[in-house]
């Protein structure tokens, strides 16, 4: 009886196909706007946390300054933190990885006719474990390198290409700012972040050498630091804030002079940010579906009208109330979850093409997909209720005297 | 007024109206559509309802079809006392218990001949193969081999009245109501049909109640019922 009247319904609708796809165009479009967005922002955070993972998510950051003050904050000068302070924080922090000191500079890199504008950063050997970065050849500053403060670099995958080409880069010399440096090794490639940067425009220097031959001070900009695996980051930042209050002699009542970006929180800022616009997304979703309910509920009325003797016949023939209640009820859901399904359809297309666009990968999502289709249904229940019960509430002998 | 005492001393007419009136609204405004109206039909009969419009032989035929109620008096189906049961049982009767021919044909439209005349076997819950068969032994019975996949929209008006026949018969109902069904044809295409019933009527023992203006098609039948003014004004036997 119910793939009869399944059968039934799919006739019907086909039979007024023009009208039956307008009807559900509302449908439609919300499904698909719906399952595109959802797919799309997946994806996107799919690669953003990918992306955070490879700066290396249990990497903190200590920057002097202020963090993100809005507008009209405080703005403090801040003092450049020292190599001293990075020793303090390896020193009396317990369950830390790796500390790196950085200096950085924009320069440009020569190495015969080719030339290339990128960053230079002094650093420690501590950058490759706190970045969580391979070497594709050679090897980091030894201690006596970085001791001695030797012209010596590694290079960065973009830099090897736009120098090199297929030549073989370690033992090579690159000039910087006059100076030659020594090529010993060279990173493995990261690729872009999210943001479209790229990772791999970059030297290495030991940081002692920057500070007297690029920099000519002894400035520290960015002091990285990570913490062992499975070690809380938040408590890790507060220890590192204590110790940085006390070296830099800061008053109580004052406000700190220096910030410590931690990873995680960006990862669960991001999280947050994502279900913002999920909730959002539901509810453009729940307008669309009820016009689209609307229309449904409209276009069932008109069916009804327009079948008023044909319900007379199958009351004649014995259909009781339920039977042409059951008959227009499943007609409206079969219509509205159609509608569901192009939606559906529609959605992951739009958001296949969307992800190559974008460039992040497509993720499948199962869940948004079910609830598309149960809430198309429910769509239809409930639009379909008031058309079927009229319908199934016709005097038979009125019906039938229809013209 | 008692029509047909001879008939009253068997054992159980299969259908009985006694003291039939319906009335239709209330107080200065109400309508009298039938002012009791005692009527029995035997099982096997063909009877013809004749009347002008308006003298309630339409009402007559609803009740009869159990598509209403008696707003006074008694209208027993085979026994049955139709004006106490609700409505899905009266649907249920009129599923089991009889078929319905109109006027205006009434076939589901861009549907085969063969969906058609299946449509009653569905709400009686027959399998589809078993429905498929007998649909089309209906069809090949009232003539009509051959189209069972033609649209009543590609059929004339006769064959479509035959496919109607087909819809009603293929339950193998006890009682067939046909309202006017020749209103809509010529008078060549109305002697098919007529024919066709009367050889229902006749080989199968269908009881057939049937309403008509047309002197020559009831003549066809066993029995006249002239109504007038919401009550039976005559009775005549061929």
């Amino acid at each position: 009886m119910w793939w009869e009247t399944f059968m039934l319904a799919l006739r019907a609708i086909q039979r007024n196909a023009l009208r039956s796809g307008l009807t559900v165009l509302g449908i439609v479009i919300g499904v698909a706007a719906v399952i595109t967005m959802v797919t799309l922002g997946g994806g996107a955070t799919a690669k953003v946390t990918e992306d955070i993972g490879k700066l290396g998510s249990n990497m903190l950051q200590l920057r002097p300054g202020q963090g993100f003050h809005g507008p009209g904050g405080a703005r403090v000068s801040a003092e450049p933190f020292e190599v001293a302070d990075a020793e303090a924080l390896a020193r009396e922090i317990a369950n830390l990885e790796a500390v790196a000191p950085t200096a950085s500079r924009s320069m440009q890199v020569i190495q015969g006719n080719e030339n290339r504008s990128t960053t230079v950063i002094g650093t420690t050997d501590g950058f490759v474990l706190v970045r969580d970065w391979d070497l594709e050849a050679g090897r980091i500053f030894n201690p006596g390198e970085l001791r001695g403060g030797k012209a010596v670099c590694v290079i960065g995958e973009t830099v090897r290409e736009a120098l090199f080409g297929g030549l073989e880069p370690i033992g090579e010399t690159v000039r910087l700012d006059r100076i030659s440096f020594k090529i010993i090794g060279v990173l493995a490639a990261k690729g872009q972040t999210s943001f479209g940067t790229d990772q791999d425009d970059l030297v290495l220097v030991p940081l002692r050498t920057f500070q007297r031959r690029i920099a000519g001070n002894t400035d520290v900009q960015v002091i990285y630091v990570s913490a062992r695996d499975g070690v809380a980051t938040d408590r890790v930042k507060t220890r590192m804030e204590r110790l940085m209050r006390e070296r830099r002699r800061i008053a109580p009542e004052a406000e700190d002079d220096f910030f410590v970006r931690d990873m995680q929180e960006i990862v669960s800022t991001m999280t947050s940010t994502t279900r913002v616009l999920t909730t959002l997304l539901g509810a453009v979703a729940a307008v669309s579906l009820l016009v689209g309910g609307i229309g449904i509920m409209n276009i069932m009325l008109v069916s009804v009208t327009e079948r008023t003797r044909e319900i007379g016949t199958r009351m004649a023939i014995g259909a009781m109330e339920r039977d042409v209640m059951r008959q227009f009820l499943v007609e409206s859901v079969v219509l509205a979850g159609l509608g569901g399904i192009c939606g559906i359809l529609l959605g992951l297309a739009a958001a296949g093409v969307g992800a190559r666009l974008m460039g992040v990968p497509f993720v499948f999502n199962p869940g948004i997909v079910c609830l598309a289709v149960i809430f198309s249904a429910g769509v239809g229940i409930v639009f379909g209720y008031f058309p079927a019960r009229k319908a199934a509430r016709l005097d038979p002998i009125e019906a039938l005297r229809h013209e | 007024m008692n029509p047909a005492p001879a008939r009253d001393s068997e054992p159980q007419p299969l259908i009985r109206l006694t003291g039939v009136s319906k009335i239709y609204g209330t107080g200065q405004a109400a309508m009298h559509a039938l002012r009791g109206v005692d009527l029995a039909v035997a099982k096997g009969e063909f009877v013809a309802v004749m009347g002008p419009s308006g003298s309630g032989k339409s009402t007559c035929m609803n009740i009869i079809g159990c598509l209403d109620t008696p707003t006074r008096g008694s209208y027993r189906f085979n026994g049955i006392e139709v004006g106490d049961l609700s409505r899905d049982q009266r649907a249920i009767l009129r599923r089991h218990c009889l078929g319905f021919v109109f006027q205006g044909f009434n076939l589901l439209n861009r549907t085969s001949a063969l969906e058609n005349v299946e449509l009653p076997l569905i709400y009686r819950g027959v399998p589809l193969r078993q429905r498929r068969r007998q649909a089309a032994t209906a069809l090949a019975a009232v003539g009509l081999a051959g189209w069972e996949h033609h649209t009543p929209g590609e059929l004339s008006g006769g064959q479509q009245q035959r496919v109607a026949i087909a819809r009603a018969i293929v339950t193998t109902p006890e009682v067939l109501l046909a309202d006017e069904p020749t209103g809509n044809l010529d008078s060549e295409r109305s002697l098919e049909v007529m024919r066709l019933l009367t050889d229902f009527n006749q080989r199968e023992g269908l009881t057939i109640v049937m309403v008509t203006h047309e002197p020559d098609m009831a003549a066809f039948a066993s029995r006249q019922i002239h109504f007038k003014d919401g009550a039976i004004e005559a009775i005549r036997t061929a």
